[in-house]
């Protein structure tokens, strides 16, 4: 029977010059799963990526991947994983069936082989129809989506997937989410990256969080959930009067207060009932809520309920998910 | 959803072993690939010696006096001087490998660095075997004689084809060292400039003194005397032997220097 772990890793620590980029980490993943790990930019997520697919060594620590000691058996973990990067790694003068037809053959398949893989992957992945188109012609969508296929020609054991969804509009990103969802069924592990809270509540068994090259919390989604902030919902009051009378109404149900643009937060579970029985209980008028919002907790709020501290990046644009990702 | 299958291939097909052969035959498939399509490039590796040919024989030729036609006289001097202009194509293309995710990718699947450098190689050396061929047709065209037999021609050919790899490679050198495509492109600068300080386009008596002591010891001169040489049938004295000597010292070093830049750069 084969191993229960696709990646065990402990202890490991990377820096580079002065900088600690790893500073001990240590992860479990299970075979068949998907394993998220979320940070913000800069915390070490591309490093450890890096070093569990053989390509960096790490200064202290080991792991093993697909049951192999990644400093002792390199080749032989290589063989069992593929590694789709942070930056798409397609020719672009290439076509797309070229592309896959390359990396097949590196990958150890005869060139037969190589050239059923190539139509397999390309219908799977919706790109049959712009299989001799050369990649630089291709959206950013697809051009992602063949990146992910060239990873996957060998069918290798162990995915990695770094970022694989930043930078891409919503659809191209659910469109990939159903892809990973797949590959799991067919038995492979994904290890993916992410600075979406909402990506890797979507896609993950278990999830690690990872700030300034340390893991502050690993667990299942409904874990962590747990002990993060829930949606919260906010209502901007029609003057000071009514921010002092629903404040005070609320009282220890506030999470939130911000006086100058007379608003108040309370948590709230997002559903309609929820909402409107707040409503009702603060306003029973009418007059004094004058707009409401829902807010969906951020990787910010994540950081800030697990290590008492906002991330040390500002990572504004990026992990802002105002954007309902449940569609 | 459509069936799952395809993402993941039967197990028979995870069994095949890649081997270096299939890894540099891919290798070199994909450069060549890439630099046909590459218009910069063909443009540059094609077009461009002729022009420079037509451009010495024609608005210089008639102002320097070699003692023969100043079309054979002058087309060693065009190539070699092109085999510089495409090691700024390889360099850049070592260097954008090197540089993007396609390098992370390639390792993931055990490809050697060695086996995509060769792959830039072998295109390098097969862009200006088909400039070098070019030339030719062109340069007899519009003049150029050669009182060569057969075995002169092979000579000329092989001491080309040297001096074409060796320059390749420390082209390569530079992509794989180079920090940016930018950098790798402003570093084999050097190499093209290195034909104009040799006999390639003027007799280096006509040279002021203090620079004929270098154009005299520099590795293009012997390359670009044994094949003017060679081509007309004169004696070349120890020319090749000199020629031989520098290519494969900078092709030994070059090589050596790239496996060890890239090991590090990887580390
Ligand atoms: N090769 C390198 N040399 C120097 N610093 C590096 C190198 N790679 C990563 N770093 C630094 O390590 C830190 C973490 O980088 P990275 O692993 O890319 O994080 P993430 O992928 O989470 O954004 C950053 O501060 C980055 O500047
Ligand atoms: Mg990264």
């Amino acid at each position: 029977m084969a191993e229960e772990w696709a990646i065990e890793a402990s202890g490991l620590e990377k820096s580079y010059g002065p900088v600690t980029v790893l500073d001990g980490v240590d992860l479990r993943v299970r075979r068949g799963t998907v394993f998220a790990l979320l940070g913000p930019n800069g915390a070490g997520k591309t490093t450890l990526v890096r070093i569990l697919s053989t390509l960096v060594r790490p200064d202290a620590g080991g792991a093993r991947v697909a049951g192999f000691d990644i400093a002792v058996d390199r080749q032989r973990v290589r063989r069992c994983i593929s590694l789709t990067g942070q930056d798409v790694a397609v020719d672009g003068l290439q076509t797309g069936a070229e592309n896959l037809r390359m990396m097949a053959r590196l990958a150890g398949l005869s060139r037969p082989q190589a050239r059923r893989r190539t139509g397999d992957l390309l219908a799977q992945f919706g790109l049959a129809s712009a299989a001799q188109r050369r990649v630089a012609n291709y959206s950013g969508g697809m051009r992602r989506r063949l990146d992910l296929a060239a990873g996957l020609v060998g069918s290798p054991a162990v995915i990695f997937l770094d970022e694989p969804t930043t930078g891409l509009d919503l659809p191209s990103r659910q469109a990939m989410w159903q892809v990973i969802t797949d590959l799991v069924r067919t038995g492979a592990t994904v290890f993916l990256t992410t600075q979406y809270l909402q990506e890797a509540d979507q896609l993950a068994d278990q999830i690690a969080v990872v700030n300034a090259g340390a893991v502050v919390a690993q667990g299942s989604p409904a874990d962590l959930k747990s002990q993060i902030a829930e949606q919260r919902l906010e209502l901007t009051l029609t003057d000071g009067l009514a921010f002092e009378d629903v404040t005070r109404a609320l009282g220890a149900r506030v999470v939130s207060t911000d006086p100058s643009r007379m608003s108040v937060g309370v948590a709230t579970d997002g559903s309609a009932v929820h909402v409107r029985g707040v409503l009702d209980e603060v306003d029973p008028g009418g007059r004094a809520v004058r707009t409401f919002a829902v807010h969906a907790p951020t990787l910010d709020d994540v950081f800030l309920a697990l290590t008492g501290h906002a991330t040390t990046t500002s990572t504004n644009t990026t992990n802002t998910e105002s954007e309902p990702a449940h569609v | 959803m459509s069936e799952i299958t395809a993402l993941r291939g039967s197990v028979a097909e995870t069994i095949g072993t890649p081997t270096v052969v299939t890894d540099v035959v891919t290798m070199v498939g994909r450069s060549l690939r890439l630099s046909r399509r590459n218009l910069e490039v063909l443009l540059v590796s094609l077009m461009l010696p002729v022009i420079l040919m037509l451009m010495f024989v024609y608005l210089f030729g008639g102002a320097i006096d070699t003692g023969a036609a100043y079309v054979s006289y002058v087309v060693p001097g065009v190539l070699v001087l092109c085999a510089g202009f495409g090691s700024a194509t390889t360099a850049v293309s070592v260097s954008q490998d090197m540089t993007n995710g396609v390098m992370d990718r390639f390792r993931s699947l055990d490809v050697s660095g060695a086996a995509v450098v060769s792959g830039h190689v072998a295109a390098s050396v097969v862009r200006n075997a088909a400039s070098t061929v070019l030339v030719f047709v062109i340069a007899f065209a519009i003049g150029f004689r050669s009182d060569a037999d057969i075995l002169g021609w092979l000579a000329a050919g092989g001491v080309l084809l040297m001096f074409i790899l060796a320059i390749s490679w420390l082209a390569a050198l530079v992509g794989v060292i180079a920090r940016s495509p930018e950098a790798a492109n402003g570093f084999t600068f050097f190499l093209m400039f290195l034909p104009y300080a040799s006999s390639a386009f003027v007799p280096i008596d006509t040279m002021p003194g203090w620079l004929q002591g270098f154009s005299r010891h520099q590795p293009v001169t012997p390359v670009i005397e044994s094949v003017r040489g060679l081509l007309d049938g004169t004696p070349v004295g120890n020319s090749p032997t000199l020629a031989l000597a520098w290519c494969t010292g900078i092709l030994v070093v070059s090589v050596a220097l790239s496996v060890v830049a890239f090991r590090r750069r990887t580390a």
